[in-house]
């Protein structure tokens, strides 16, 4: 318990969580790299909804400041995928990665939507586990993990 | 139980809030039951993890089912082992106790045979492994890191990066395995292994040396990645691995920093992706942003410094928000660090106020208050009004204080100062603070020669807009105080229309703002101020009638503060000969730099506080004296002298008529009026042996004091208390004993003054104990005691003993009083201090010590 504080404090340069929710503000996909007690999820989840939802597409940029940190969302569909990042880090950079993620999903499931990831949930984490390891970006090919995944779900 | 497709679709078939509830609390207590009873079915303890992790996503409960999580590990068919692993790194973080138990299953995991099975360990370690894991596994991650696997050997850079997050000390036995990792070809391991290396440089800034020696082949891989034309695998829209050239770019910004050499290996590589990179898509521009970082963070020659900040000004031009949001951003952050290089991208910053996007105004705004200089500040100021006019509200109130500065800072010269604040006036009056007010009266003052200018300007503005709060109480302070200037100089041109300025327009004008919806207390004290010096300053009887007229109206006046100036300047019109000499005009006031206009949302969101001013004891007691004013608003400040101190409270008093007292003050006790009052209550007699005509304020304050020497004053206001035998005090044996006079007894202190005179006492020097004692049921606190003398004299005043009394208790304050042999000592004493939380302030005069005091 006691390097929680100073975990938030030093580790300045991964993701802190990853939120993917659509308009209503009902989870879809949520993973934390740091850790955070129940309430506290649940709060976090409220505040990011809250924020994010009713930015404008056209007109807003993709970033809304957060606690110390930086929410970077994109929307596709109905779905916002938020990562939340250390405010001085390269939003741009993560605005790829986000899309480098769905892209994955969309070929993975073949043009996704979000019933996909409603009721293949389970998978959507372990292609999470695939790009993205310890709050950094793990794979930039998507070649490679789609090839790992298949073979993953071959041994299932 | 139902598999876990029914029961998602039972979660969604859901038509209320309610019946999702019952429905997600009928499964998980299943599933409870289930966990309890069937502990040997897998089939089952894998569909009810499955469900679980549902609920988890939901962000319901699920600590109940981590320990059947973690039974799926240590199960050998591989899809349990997956489901299990998933499970636990969703539902267990590194501050769960149960993580112990997963230490060893790990343990096994990362020898396994299968690359898959070691791939799910590495991944649940990576992302919750905690310290005491940390220590347990890192040696097999140790093995990992270098192993044949590419798969493995990312996944094991990164489990050793957390590693070292968990247990710095652990650094150096993964330093060398992290340098092979930097020249491996497989872009997943680089990435990986350029995360390790960065957090390892960035966790020990002594282990970056031993790096720079990777700098060149950096710099190749950079190189390739930018020349290599297209590669299908790692392509994103036409560039080539954005992700890994991102993390080179930030590698070697950390190799580079403070290191001429490294800097100088990296320029031309710099300059070519500063140059050369495609920024028409968000993937171009976030290879230019971290470029741009990198050579503003190391000492890159001052030409590709240049060009870093010119593609952020580029950025500002991009259509994308995005990009120009991140270019204001670092703009922000460079600029004072390269203010030339940035003031190039002055006008496009200043399109981007106009932006859609509020947060990307809300980035301009700042920045282009961070270029203000005074070349540009004609220009820019100009922009910015043009730009307060139709800025967002919750911007205004900011500008104002801003523009303000800016101003005040840069101002070519008076003419263009006054102007550009009677600008802000104009447009945001209603968002302007009350110091911006009082600043402006203070240059106004401070600027004889504009003062005709600037009375005519805002006679104008008034006449065609009285909606503007701050507006209007500077424009109604200003005709007040030089009204005679503007009816002099009679009728004027102003942008062309002709105005004519009649006595009867002037208090037409007040009139007006008095009875209009705008007129807030505040501005209705500013308009009493005014006419009660109009009164004075104009010649027509009818219109001096009508202003008595109108001062009268508001002896009624429900609010206190302005009831009680009505009152008093009504009264004064009963005092023709001293009215004249009262309201005379002000001297300039002193601006004080202390007091000047602070930044404060701008400092908030440097985050830096500003900090509040040390305020010495003189000022404290000056601000006190004349009523809580604002510095700048004109009261007689000119030396802080304690022997001025009481020309200077009736300075504040005599001068009140035309100061402006806030509104919000509240303290009608502390308020200059008081003393206005306790002037008047002796008036009739100074009045008649002092010349009723004067040349300035300083002199009718000096004639007023005449009240203290002339032989019988009227008594003053408050009630003169009857002088109390003395308490036993223990004065000096050899010198002459006289009784404590109380001098306040109310709200539970009780405050006694004792002359002490002995042998060694100097001729026309007494010491005098003030002695305090908590007579209430209420503890006091804070308590300050004030004395002032005529200007003949001067006050010397020690601490109180103790300022924060309990009841029952005493404290004492030792004062000297200087004046000459043979003088009458005449006090005007204040006292304050806070009870039960509320703050009481009394003033009184004390004149009760025997004539002969000072005698010899």
């Amino acid at each position: 318990m006691t390097n929680r504080h100073s975990a938030i404090a030093c580790i300045s340069r991964m993701l802190q969580f990853i939120l993917v929710q659509n308009r209503q503000g009902k989870t879809r996909l949520a993973k934390y790299y740091t850790p955070y007690d129940d309430e506290e999820k649940v709060k976090l989840k409220g505040e990011v909804h809250r924020l994010v939802a009713p930015r404008d597409q056209k007109y807003q940029s993709n970033f809304v400041e957060f606690r110390n940190f930086k929410i970077v969302y994109r929307r596709y569909a109905g779905l916002f995928f938020c990562v939340c990042v250390d405010s001085n880090d390269n939003e741009l950079a993560y605005l790829e990665a986000i899309h480098f993620f769905v892209e994955v999903l969309d070929t993975f499931f073949g043009n996704v939507c979000e019933l996909d990831l409603v009721f293949n949930f389970y998978k959507v984490y372990a292609i999470l586990d695939e790009v993205f390891l310890a709050g950094e970006i793990e794979e930039t090919s998507k070649d490679v993990v789609l090839h790992r995944l298949e073979f993953l779900d071959r041994l299932e | 139980m139902s598999s876990l497709k029914s029961f998602i679709k039972s979660v969604r078939a859901a038509k209320t809030m309610a019946d999702e509830r019952a429905v997600i609390q009928k499964e998980s207590a299943a599933i409870r039951t289930s966990f309890r009873e069937d502990f040997t079915d897998t089939h089952m303890r894998r569909q009810n993890i499955a469900k679980l992790l549902y609920l988890f996503t939901l962000g319901e409960r699920t600590h109940f089912g981590q320990i059947e999580c973690l039974k799926l590990l240590a199960t050998s068919k591989f899809s349990d082992k997956r489901l299990g692993y998933l499970g636990t790194m969703l539902l267990l973080d590194e501050n769960q106790e149960v993580l112990t138990l997963v230490t060893n299953s790990l343990k096994n995991d990362l020898n396994h045979p299968n690359q898959y099975v070691v791939g799910l360990a590495l991944c649940t370690l990576g992302n919750i492994a905690s310290q005491e894991m940390a220590r347990d596994l890192f040696t097999d991650v140790e093995k990992l890191v270098v192993t044949q696997n590419p798969y493995l050997r990312k996944k094991a850079a990164l489990c050793a990066m957390r590693i070292i997050r968990k247990v710095p000390e652990l650094q150096e036995r993964f330093v060398d395995k992290a340098k092979s990792l930097l020249g491996d070809h497989h872009h997943g391991v680089l990435i990986c292994g350029m995360t390790l290396v960065y957090d390892l440089c960035l966790e020990d800034a002594n282990l970056i040396p031993q790096f720079r020696q990777f700098i060149p082949s950096l710099i190749r891989q950079l190189k390739s990645l930018t020349t290599s034309g297209y590669a299908p695998e790692h392509d994103v829209a036409g560039v080539s691995d954005p992700f890994l050239q991102v993390k080179i770019l930030r590698l070697l910004r950390v190799l580079g920093r403070g290191d001429q050499s490294a800097t100088e290996q990296m320029n031309d590589i710099l300059a070519q992706i500063a140059t050369n990179t495609d920024s028409s898509k968000n993937v171009g521009n976030s290879i230019l942003y971290e470029a741009v970082l990198t050579i503003l963070d190391i000492d890159a020659d001052s030409g590709l410094r240049v060009l870093g900040i010119n593609i952020l000004g580029r950025f500002l031009g991009n259509k994308d928000n995005n990009v120009k949001y991140v270019g204001l951003n670092t703009l922000s952050k460079v600029v004072e660090l390269e203010p030339n290089a940035v003031q190039r991208h002055r006008n496009t910053i200043l399109e981007c106020l106009h932006d859609a996007d509020i947060s990307i105004r809300r980035r301009a705004l700042d920045l282009s208050f961070d270029l203000i200089n005074d070349q540009n500040v004609r220009v820019l100021v100009r922009e910015l009004l043009v730009f307060l006019e139709s800025a967002d509200t919750e911007f205004k109130a900011n500008m104002t204080v801003q523009i303000c500065i800016a101003a005040d800072k840069y101002a070519p010269n008076k003419r263009w100062h006054i102007d550009t604040v009677l600008r802000v006036l104009k447009l945001a009056g209603n968002y302007v603070s009350e110091q911006i007010i009082s600043q402006f009266i203070a240059l106004v003052s401070n600027t004889t020669s504009m003062h005709l200018y600037t009375v005519q300007k805002l006679y104008s503005l008034l006449r065609s807009d009285i909606t503007q709060e701050g507006l209007t109480l500077a424009g109604t302070w200003v005709i007040g105080e030089y009204g005679d200037e503007l009816l002099k100089a009679g009728a004027f041109e102003d942008e062309e229309t002709m105005l004519d300025v009649k006595e009867a327009d002037v208090v037409q004008i007040f009139d007006s703002i008095l009875h209009s919806t705008y007129a807030t207390q505040t501005v209705q004290e500013y308009v009493l101020d005014a006419l009660a010096k109009l009164s004075t300053r104009m010649s027509d009887p009818g219109q001096i009638e009508r202003i008595r007229r109108l001062i009268s109206s508001q002896t009624t006046a429900l609010d206190v503060e302005i009831q009680q100036r009505a009152v008093e300047y009504a009264a004064l019109f009963g005092h023709d000969d001293i009215r004249r000499g009262v309201l005379e005009k002000m001297p300039a006031a002193v601006i004080r730099e202390d007091r000047k206009l602070q930044p404060e949302k701008k400092a908030a969101v440097k985050g830096g506080v500003p900090k509040p001013q040390p305020k010495s004891e003189t000022d404290i007691l000056l601000d006190l004296m004349s009523g809580d004013e604002d510095a700048a608003a004109p009261s007689s400040r000119v030396s802080p002298a304690n022997g001025d101190l009481l020309a200077m409270a009736l300075g504040g008093g005599g001068a009140l008529p035309s100061v402006p007292t806030r509104a919000t003050n509240g303290k009608t006790n502390g308020n200059p009026s008081d003393l206005l009052a306790d002037v008047f209550g002796g008036g009739s007699v100074s009045a008649a042996t002092s010349p009723s005509q004067q040349a300035n304020g300083q002199q009718t304050i000096t004639d007023i004091l005449g009240l203290f020497s002339t032989p019988s004053p009227s008594a003053p206001s408050p009630p003169v208390p009857v002088p109390a035998p003395a308490p036993v005090v223990d004065a000096p044996a050899s010198g002459q004993t006289y009784p404590a006079y109380t001098a306040y007894d109310q709200n539970g202190l009780s405050l006694t003054l004792q002359p002490i005179r002995d042998a060694t006492t100097p001729a026309g020097v007494v010491n005098i104990v003030a002695s305090f004692a908590n007579t209430g049921p209420d503890a006091l606190d804070h308590i300050t005691f004030q004395v002032a003398v005529p200007k003949t004299q001067q006050v010397e005043l020690r601490p109180i003993s103790k300022p924060d009394l309990a009841p029952g208790e005493t404290a004492s304050q030792a004062v000297r009083v200087t004046a000459s042999v043979g003088a009458q000592v005449r006090l005007r004493l204040r006292v304050s201090f806070g009870r039960n939380g509320h703050d009481v302030v009394d003033q009184m005069v004390f004149n009760q010590f025997p004539a002969d005091l000072l005698a010899s």
